[in-house]
């Protein structure tokens, strides 16, 4: 764990996968290259991209998150707030910056200026790279779940446009919080997951070695995502992949945010408004089907008799309640 | 009516598991049919065991008003999902043993006489996992107390979203916040029910966003999961830690109520917190909800004027 926050690899490791054919190595690999280390972080981007960098701090309630980078900037001459998960560059800058991991005071400060940009007519450019939201005690006590739901909440509604890039991991909940946006953008090398592929891993597999094999499963690369209609774009990254040449990822992405902020200053701001919250109600597929009911359960009595075998609770003399759960099932006691 | 049910001392073998049921508060044996008949709750130490969609609804609603909506949402396999077991034999086996289509049910009902909207998870399909069905289901019962001007209820119970559907399940969080945003722009009151668990992203959505926030009794409520935490952060978890208490504690729950209370509790409420009409001025000229605002003043004109005017000015006639 230590070392996947740490973006620690073997850089061998890596050429190898890249050699494999198997979609599992192919899979892997990207997410390595999601976590590595050198990749270019929000404040890199911006420094890079832009003319006029301030970056702003405090939630006005509790700190400053280090870990969520917010402000103006100019680019290309066209203001606008941004807001990002901040990784370290090195171990201690990410112990300072907790992993890139946000605690709710980190997601309230990023209200503070998605409401600032709505006010000011700046339009807000997000950059998306968390292994999830800080998942310690003082993070739940401070309302972890409520600042999360509240910033998508927020930004579902923003009469001004938002572009979301995904640069790097793109985390769960703690991701999406600063991703609904009216364009959704993904680096080559992405990932972006509703769990850590060794949370799921440990999960449904029993154990953290099959995280390859769930991020497969979980189709979680850039280009899965564009696929499945999460992400609208994808932007290649140079060479060996963004780590490698921050400045030239940090110009392709300038280029392809001016493209957006152009095409979505066309629009109104009601059509604006209108299209980014059709784009989140129509995703998730179901069917819907006309027969009234699935085949019921042979008589009450023995459904409840099924229930009450299956509840977890059952299990769970002499184990911690209730972490443990149904075989079957997604245990309750997990972020997902 | 709590019934005092038998207890005894536990030895395993002589409790065949389909018959009796071990109370993990107390250590009680419960004999099931009781534990049924009582709501569900341990007569000795007041342990609120899960509660099957049917049995919720028949707590809180009064007698023969429900009627089921959506009845025919079921999942589809957007990723082809395989881990030890195909996701489509995941679904069809949690099918057979629920008799439920999926881990939420909703539709429309009264609780004592008022017309709501709700939407109830069950935690046996599937740990109450959000996939795109459940998501939908709130967002339906979101959209149906929006048009007709009635309180939304969602009764939680879910580990959070369903990894089989990926980034599609996450996607579900910005479903339902977008609608309960529209639901409280157009003043129309959301109560969250939390029960045991509520947890991952059902929590950090729509059932942390209620304009009440109601918990059942030590229910496990909370963002990450322990084992995140531990495998993360190597810290002490503080006693009582992600337990309805605790979030009371924290400022998160407004308020820990017994099963048995609830539906008086949301009565009550409810007769505070009237749907109101939108009043036609120009606050949509300069509110960030302007557009729509003025859609929900031009549905709230064509018909319902009457009705919710009516409840915004008698709010005491049925103390
Ligand atoms: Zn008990």
């Amino acid at each position: 764990m230590v070392d996947r926050l740490l973006g620690r690899q073997d850089p061998k490791d890596g050429n190898k996968a890249a050699a494999a054919t198997d979609p599992k190595s192919a899979m892997w690999r990207r997410v390595q290259l999601a976590r590595n280390l050198g990749r270019p972080r929000t404040l890199d981007l911006l420094r890079e991209m832009a003319d006029e960098v301030i970056e702003l701090h405090g939630d006005r309630g509790f700190g400053d998150d280090p870990a969520m980078a917010v402000g103006f900037a100019r680019i290309e001459g066209r203001r606008i707030a941004f807001v990002g998960q901040q990784k370290g560059a090195d171990t201690e800058e990410n112990i300072r910056r907790n992993f890139g991991m946000p605690h709710p005071e980190g997601y309230r400060k990023a209200m503070r200026i998605f409401e600032l940009a709505e006010r000011f007519a700046l339009p807000i450019v997000t950059f998306v790279d968390v292994p999830g939201a800080h998942p310690g005690p003082e993070s739940e006590e401070r309302g972890i779940a409520d600042a999360i739901a509240r910033s998508i909440g927020l930004m579902s509604r923003l009469r001004t446009p938002i572009i979301a890039i995904i640069t790097g991991e793109g985390g769960s909940g703690g991701a999406l919080a600063i991703a609904v946006g009216d364009v959704v953008i993904a680096l080559e090398n992405a990932v972006y997951s509703v769990i850590s592929p060794e949370g799921c891993a440990a999960i449904l597999w029993r154990t953290a070695e099959e995280a390859p094999t769930a991020a497969l499963a979980m189709k979680m690369s850039a280009q899965d995502q564009l696929e499945l209609g999460v992400v609208d774009r994808v932007v290649p990254e140079p060479g060996e992949g963004a780590h490698a040449d921050p400045r030239e990822t940090a110009r392709r992405l300038r280029s392809v945010i001016i493209g957006e902020l152009d095409r979505l200053g066309a629009l109104t701001t009601d059509e604006l408004v209108e299209a980014r919250y059709r784009r989140y109600r129509m995703l998730g597929p179901y069917t819907e089907v006309s027969a009234p009911d699935v085949a019921p359960p042979p008589s009450r009595g023995l459904a409840d008799r099924l229930r009450d075998l299956l509840d977890p609770t059952r299990w769970s003399m002499g184990m911690p309640l209730p972490g443990s759960s149904r075989r079957d099932e997604p245990p309750a006691h997990e972020e997902v | 009516m709590p019934i005092k049910l038998p207890s005894f001392r536990p030895r395993r073998d002589v409790y065949p598991p389909d018959l009796w049921t071990k109370c993990p508060s107390c250590g009680d044996m419960l004999f099931n049919k009781q534990l049924e008949k009582a709501d569900r709750i341990c007569p000795t130490c007041d342990h609120h065991f899960r509660l099957s969609a049917a049995a919720r609804l028949e707590l809180l609603l009064d007698p023969g008003t429900f009627r089921e909506r959506d009845a025919g949402l079921q999942s589809v396999d957007p990723l082809g999902f395989v881990d030890q077991k195909a996701y489509p034999d995941r679904v069809a086996t949690a099918q057979s043993q629920t008799g439920l289509r999926d881990a939420a049910v909703r539709g429309v009902g009264a609780i004592e006489g008022q017309a709501v909207s709700i939407c109830v998870m069950d935690f046996g399909f599937m740990g109450g996992s959000m996939g795109a069905v459940v998501g939908e289901k709130v967002t339906r019962a979101g959209e149906d107390a929006l048009a007709e001007r009635i309180p939304l209820i969602v009764v939680s119970a879910s580990g959070g979203a369903r990894m089989q559907e990926g980034t599609l399940a996450l996607m579900q969080l910005a479903k339902t916040c977008a609608i309960l945003e529209r639901v409280r722009a157009a003043r129309v009151p959301y109560i969250s029910v939390m029960s045991d668990p509520t947890t991952g992203g059902v929590f950090a959505s729509y059932a942390v966003l209620g304009d009440i926030n109601l918990a059942e009794p030590n229910a496990l409520i909370g963002f990450a999961g322990a084992r995140v935490s531990a495998g993360t952060i190597s810290q002490e978890l503080p006693p009582g830690f992600q337990r309805s208490e605790f979030l009371f504690e924290h400022g998160f729950v407004d308020r820990i109520v017994n099963r048995r209370a609830l539906r008086a509790e949301i009565a009550g409420l409810l007769r505070f917190m009237r749907p109101r009409e939108v009043p036609v001025d120009t606050r949509s000229a300069f509110s960030p909800i302007g557009s729509f605002l003025s859609q929900v003043v031009g549905a709230a004109s064509g018909g319902m004027v009457g009705a919710s005017g009516s409840s915004a000015t008698n709010g005491e006639r049925d103390g």
